[in-house]
This record gives structure tokens, sequence and C-alpha cells, in this order.
């Protein structure tokens, strides 16, 4: 399978660099798989799990919370505004991150940055559950 | 001249200082090996940043669309700067070289007859602007009970810049920090972030970009977290170069007190000497008298 190159920034440090066979994006408007040569795009991403596969069947989980994905001829850049691989998620750090996007949801009357705070306290509940089986 | 009494006194008191210094320099090589890795680690994001933002930008061109971030309000009458120091001292030159940047800015735009606002983070920065730009300061931000700086304080401050450009407080905003060369190089920069400065590199403009959601849209969010990124960036900047301009006045000030201990030390030998020898003149002269 051909791959291509991926890489995970967040603003603390460099997750992810290197060859992967296809990335799952939590696209904001609705997931999306991107697989070598895609073509040219650019998209937000919204708070979910971004799924990378290095080789079928393995694949390695990461929970992103808002962010960009550049998709070019070089690659796919995804620069998330907070990211967090699965093997470090833990129930507290969910508990305060529902807690943040709570309060985010609260602090605004706007209603698209209102909705975008709902979707996330959905999706972290749901990686909670996910997480406890 | 001082008595045996008063030098021994001296010497002890250089002594306790140099071991004072010595544990800060040790101190502050330890905190710049973390500070430096965290600013060499946020680099890639803003590098990114820069390079999307740049992608993006080239393909727009400047109408009335474009969000005032990237734009500019269309004036340039009031100044913002924002002044990121240290919060504590003994560290060299390293906060009085920012302020004197931001001072110079300061005093040419007044002479210009701009309106300049000023927002310092941390209190050493404030303290030394304080006195000629009283007035101009809107705000003091203390970072002192962050013990290592997150992604959060950069929000909080880009937060409040955000609020006051749209509330339209002001039409240029001005970033001054340090940016961390090496243990011995920092350099006092002076940075604008509103409106926002962007590198278009040409060669990647010609692919046809897919935008989800609309180009403009995806601009709109992009700005606002690049400019949480430039300040974030800044403040891990001024970090690395706070430890390390710490560190190497703390050790010039223990290279100093070595010095003066070695001087003070031979005075007083000397001095004790010159006793013993005026003592023992007295005894054989006395003697001598018989």
């Amino acid at each position: 399978m051909a791959t291509f190159n991926f890489e995970l920034v967040s603003p603390e440090r460099v997750l992810f660099s290197g060859a992967v066979d296809a990335v799952v994006l939590p696209a904001s408007e609705g997931d999306m798989t991107v697989l070598s040569g895609h073509a040219p795009m650019m998209t937000t991403l919204k708070t979910g799990f971004l799924v990378i596969t290095s080789n079928p069947g393995n694949g390695r989980r990461v929970l992103v919370r808002g962010g960009f994905a550049d998709i070019n001829q070089n690659g796919l850049t995804v620069l998330a505004e907070r990211a967090l691989p699965a093997e470090e998620l833990t129930q507290e750090i969910l508990d305060k991150e529902i807690l943040q996007a709570e309060m985010a949801y609260d602090a605004t009357n706007d209603p698209a940055a209102k909705h975008a705070a709902e979707s996330a306290i959905a999706q972290l509940r749901e990686a909670k559950a996910a997480l406890n089986y | 001249m001082p008595s045996l009494k008063d030098l021994r006194n001296r010497i002890a008191s250089v002594k306790a200082t140099q071991k004072i210094t010595k544990a800060m320099q040790m101190v502050a090589a330890a905190k710049l090996r973390r500070a430096q890795t965290a600013a060499e680690a946020a680099r890639p994001y803003a590098e990114r940043m820069a390079v999307v933002l740049g992608n993006l930008a080239s393909g727009i061109t400047v109408g009335p669309e474009t969000p005032r971030l990237l734009a500019g309000t269309g004036a340039d009458q009031v100044h913002l700067l924002i002044v990121c120091t240290a919060e504590r001292g003994l560290c060299g030159a390293f906060n009085s070289s920012i302020a004197r940047l931001a001072r110079d800015h300061a005093n040419r735009l007044l002479a210009e007859g701009k309106t300049v606002k000023i927002i310092c983070v941390g209190k050493k920065g404030h303290d030394i602007l304080r006195r000629q730009f009283g007035q101009h300061i809107i705000e003091l931000i203390d970072l002192r009970s962050v013990r290592q700086i997150g992604f959060e304080q950069g929000d909080m401050i880009a937060q409040k810049v955000l609020g006051l450009f749209e509330a339209g407080e002001f039409d240029v905003a001005t970033l001054f920090y340090s940016r961390f060369r090496s243990v011995i190089a920092q350099i006092p920069t002076a940075q604008q972030i509103i409106p926002a400065q962007i590198e278009t590199t040409g060669a990647s403009s010609d692919a046809v970009y897919e935008y989800e959601p609309e180009e403009g849209e995806i601009l709109a969010t992009l700005l606002p977290r690049n400019l949480t990124v430039q300040i974030f960036r800044a403040l891990l900047e001024n970090a690395a170069s706070e430890q390390g301009a710490r560190m190497s006045a703390m050790d010039n000030a223990t290279r100093n007190a070595g010095e003066m201990i070695k001087k003070q030390t031979q005075t007083y030998n000397r001095s004790r000497q010159a006793m013993i020898t005026k003592e023992l003149i007295e005894i054989i002269s006395g003697a001598e008298a018989l």
C-alpha cells in the first residue's frame, strides 16, 4: 500500500512524524479518511479521535480537540490545538477536558460556538465511555 | 586603614554572596535546559502554522471581506505594545533591554502623534516602564504563579488582546520579547502581530486547494489561533532567554566575587604581616635600648 508523510503537531510537541498508510480525521464537517495521493485540501477539525494506520489492522488513536489539517503534495500536516494519545488518556484528564468544554459552553452566547462546545462535550463523553469498556 | 577584623568580616560577606550567586547560576542552568527544550518543542507548530497560513493567504486577495486580523483596520492611529519580560530580576540586562526597545518604539510613536497603549506581561517590565509611561499602561499580566508556561497562558493573553481588538481599542499590535539564540545571546525583538505579518510562499500557491468549510471561515478561525501561537512562542522564548541571561549574569557575579575575595585576602595577609613586623621591631628596639 502506498504510504504518505504524516505529521501531527500540538503546540507543546510533535506527536507523530513519519510515513503512514491512512489517517482518519475528525473533520468539522464529518470524519474523513486520507490516503496517499489525496487532493490538496484544508479543513478544520472538531473534537474526536484521529486514527493513524501505519500498517493494516494496526491503528493508533489520538484524541484531538480542535485544529487544522493541511493536505498537500508533501503529505498531511495536522495542527491540533490539543492532542492526547489514547495510551495517555485517563479518567481524570477526560473529566477535566469535559469540565473545560462545559465552561466554554456556558461562557458563550454565540450559537455556532455553543454548538461546537456541545459536540465537543458529546465526543468527550463518548471517549470516556469507550475507556470504561 | 581597616582593621584586621573589618577585613575578615568583609571577606566572609563576599564569600556568602558568592555562594548565593553560584547556587543561582546552577538553578538557572537546570531551568534553562527545561525552558530550552520547551521552546524548541514549540517551534515546529509555529513554523507549520506560518506555512499553512502563508498557503492560505497567498490565495486570497485583500478586500472588504478579508478578516480584519489580516487586513488591519485601515488606520494606524492607536498602537498596542505587548511587552513580555521576566517576573524576577538578577538576570543581567535581560529586562532592561526589552524595556528599552519598547520605550524607543513608544517614544517614536508618540513623537509621530500616535496613541500608545501598553500591556505588560511580567512585573519587571512594568516596573521599568511605569516611570515614563504610567498613564499608557492599561494592564499588567502577572505570570508569577505559573511554574511552567503552557498553551493556556498564551491563549489567555491572546483572548485579552482579541477582546480589545474587537472592541476597536487599537489598530496595530506589536509584541516585544527576547528571542533565544544561545545561552550568551538573547536578541530583544519587536514583532507585529496585528495585522498579521505573513510571508507568502509563491511556490505552493499554484496547487488548487479544496476548503472545508469555506476559505474565509477557515481563515477566520486560523488567524486568532495564529495570534495565540505567536504569543505562546514569545513567552517560551522569553522564558528560555531569561534563564540564559540569568545564568551568564550569575556566572559573571561568581567570578567577580572570586576576584574580590582574592584581593581582600591579600590585603588581609599584608596588613597582618605588617602588624607582626611592627611588633617585632618594637620588641627588638626595646631590648637594644637597654
